[in-house]
């Protein structure tokens, strides 16, 4: 097996507010090969945005990673001092955020954002950047870069921008790029062109990717992996046809089912009740209780991550029958 | 932009057109200027010559036309007092209040911006608040109350500044000037400060406030995703975002410092336009009162345009919209 990009180990990352402390993310692991895609997916405040903060170094305060190790290509990205981390960002790992209205400077123009991310990092001229620049416009399928570079964010449209955010996290060949829902913002077919245009991307250049999302059928085309989180912990973790087949994990099994398919058509959704829970001062046990049909006596106590078959990762006591594990 | 231009110059003479006729209503319901004017031991037959001199005689609505006429002739009457085209006056103190003004209005950016920065990158530390409870102050303290402040403390205890008058003027460009002798520095230093107190308030408050928001902001998330240094997220991606309101505000806000020097004037025996104002006011010197409201109107007006003109050009989403327009 080849060596992973990025390794997570008990990562943990609170936010240290007036309220108390917010657990928002609790003994994280999990690993990313070369060329990999990653899927994180969860419900909206289930941490999976601040799981991709912590690995840039740039969680807001309050907030603070407290224990763990994220290991890039062996170097441990907790260990280093501001400096060292900000020399990481943008030029091993890149990031994409979920609004491109909002991403890029409204006030720069393009050819500034995308230089000064060169120069971040590689004391070039502003003319080779420049080129490289254009470059990067044209691979995400920009026409007539050379013009572009001189736009305003306003000129361009939401799936546009996305393209830019996404050419500027390109531009100095980063080992990974951790994409927060980058689609969920725009249309559907432009939404699949970019899936389509970052996988492929993600297998030519053996760059490994952590695609964070709220929506299974995005995932399910797209990653290599997945991860299922909830209320700031990993509960189920393995390939994703294996997964997406054969939910151990209550909480995945209701994703799957919420989505909607061709298969039920006329059926109403079946959502999962309750709501999701806080993390601030979250209840002693499993977090998914009060919400799961499953649930007994014995899941007071914090599910410990377990190996229930090769390639898989689980917190529950009272797994989902499957054929798989039968 | 030339047709934009020039729309607004047309809206600006038709707003100087309206004010000429609320000020000269305005200043002539109060008193009666002879009474001020003329010996009170004067006889009947001298105040009615004077009456006739000054044509307070004839019908309001006919001393408005007449007014007009000259005032588009560049003539907005002989002083009362002076017994010298109002105008003039007026532009002789000019320099004085403008220097006044920049001066203020310089003292208050420089030193505003960084210091509201400062408190909005780090509101918690005792420098934000130290800054921020700084600022209060200076919103809260009357302009008059300050100044007496600085004239009893650095002119009558330290003795280090001089506590009234404008000093020896040299000449920059064709005005007199204060700020390029040493002297003249000295006399400016006080006023300055005085007037630009309210002003620093301000624009720290405006700052920090803008800096804070856009911390917030994706934009600069984004920007230290890209591994930008502090110094370039800061000074580059969040200065060039709240420059746009610190500059409208700075600019809308140059007329009523202008305006305000009325007292820092006083107070420091300023010679400009503010302090013949009130000496004008207190003898009801109409042709000067008027001018001077028109000046200042007309002067608004101005920097109101040039405002507009730099909130296009910082803001390129407006630009592109006044292009389309
Ligand atoms: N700045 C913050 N201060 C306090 N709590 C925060 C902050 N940012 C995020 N959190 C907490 O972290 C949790 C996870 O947030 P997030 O990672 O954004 O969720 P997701 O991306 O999965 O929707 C949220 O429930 C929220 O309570
Ligand atoms: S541990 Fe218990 S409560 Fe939690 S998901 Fe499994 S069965 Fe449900
Ligand atoms: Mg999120």
């Amino acid at each position: 097996m080849t060596e992973p990009t990025l390794r997570v180990e008990n990562l943990h990352t609170h936010f240290f507010t007036r309220q108390g402390v917010v657990k928002a993310v609790e003994d994280v692991s999990f690993s990313v090969a070369p060329g990999k895609i990653l899927g994180l997916v969860g419900e909206s405040g289930s941490g999976k945005s601040v799981t991709g903060y912590s690995i840039m170094g740039l969680v807001d305060p309050p907030g603070r990673r407290v224990a763990g190790r994220i290991l890039l290509g062996g170097d441990d990205l907790c260990a280093m001092t501001s400096e060292q981390m900000r020399s990481v960002r943008g030029r091993r790992i890149a990031m994409i955020f979920q609004d491109p209205m909002m991403t890029l400077n409204p006030v720069l123009r393009i050819d500034t954002q995308m230089i000064e991310a060169i120069r971040a990092h590689t004391s070039v001229s502003r003319v080779v950047a420049r080129e490289r620049a254009r470059d990067a416009l044209a691979q995400v399928g920009i026409s007539a870069p050379e013009e572009r570079l001189l736009a305003y964010p306003h000129q361009f449209s939401g799936g546009m921008r996305q393209r830019v955010a996404i050419a500027i996290a390109l531009l100095n060949k980063p080992e990974l790029i951790i994409a927060d829902e980058p689609t969920t913002a725009l249309d559907v077919t432009i939404q699949a062109q970019i899936l389509f245009e970052m996988q492929t991307l993600a297998r030519d250049s053996g760059t490994a990717l952590i695609w964070i999302t709220h929506d299974l059928s995005v995932i399910a085309g797209l990653a290599d992996e997945i991860c299922v989180m909830y209320a700031g912990r990993i509960v189920e973790q393995g390939t994703v046809d294996a997964v997406l087949d054969a939910p151990l994990h209550p909480y995945t099994h209701g994703l799957i089912d919420s989505v909607p398919s061709r298969g039920r058509r006329g059926e109403p959704l079946r959502q999962i009740p309750g709501m999701a829970p806080s993390l601030l001062d979250p209840a002693q046990g499993c977090a998914f209780r009060e919400r799961c049909s499953r649930a007994d006596s014995a899941c007071i106590d914090q599910p410990a991550l377990s190996i229930p078959i090769a390639g898989r990762q689980l917190r529950c006591f009272h797994p989902m029958p499957s054929a798989a594990i039968a | 932009m030339p047709a934009f231009v020039i729309r607004r110059l047309l809206q600006s003479v038709l707003v100087l057109g309206v004010m000429s006729l609320l000020v000269f209503a305005g200043v002539y319901a109060i008193g009666n200027p002879v009474d001020i004017l003329i010996d009170p031991q004067a006889g009947q037959a001298d105040i009615a010559r004077a009456i006739s001199a000054l044509g307070l005689d004839r019908p309001l609505v006919e001393q408005y036309l007449i007014f007009l006429r000259q005032a588009l002739a560049g003539d907005l009457g002989n002083s009362f007092v002076y017994n010298v085209p109002a105008i003039q006056l007026i532009l002789e103190r000019m320099p004085a209040t403008l220097e006044l003004a920049l001066a203020a209005t310089t003292l208050a950016v420089l030193l505003g911006i960084p210091l509201g920065l400062w408190a909005g990158l780090a509101p918690d530390s005792w420098q934000g608040k130290l800054i921020m409870s700084g600022s209060i102050l200076g919103f809260s303290l009357p302009t008059f109350w300050v100044g007496l402040l600085l004239i009893m403390l650095f002119a009558v205890e330290l003795g280090w500044l001089p506590a009234s008058g404008r000093g020896p003027t040299t000449e920059f460009l064709g005005v007199q000037v204060s700020f390029l002798s040493w002297d003249g520095m000295r006399h400016l230093i006080l006023p300055a400060i005085n007037l630009a107190l309210f002003k620093l308030s301000l624009i720290i408050r405006l700052t920090r406030a803008g800096t804070r928001e856009a911390l917030l902001q994706d934009y600069v998330k984004f920007a230290r995703a890209k591994g930008l240094s502090n110094a370039r997220v800061v000074g580059v991606h969040v200065l060039k975002n709240i420059m746009i309101p610190v500059v409208t505000v700075i600019g809308l806000e140059f007329g009523s410092v202008i305006a305000f020097a009325i007292v820092t004037e006083s107070i420091f025996g300023w010679p400009g336009m503010g302090k013949l104002i009130i000496d004008s006011i207190n003898v009801l010197d109409r042709p000067v009162i008027v001018a001077y409201l028109l000046v200042i109107v007309f002067l608004v007006i101005l920097i109101n345009l040039a405002v507009d003109i730099v909130y296009s050009l910082l803001d390129p989403r407006v630009r592109i919209g006044e292009a389309q327009a």
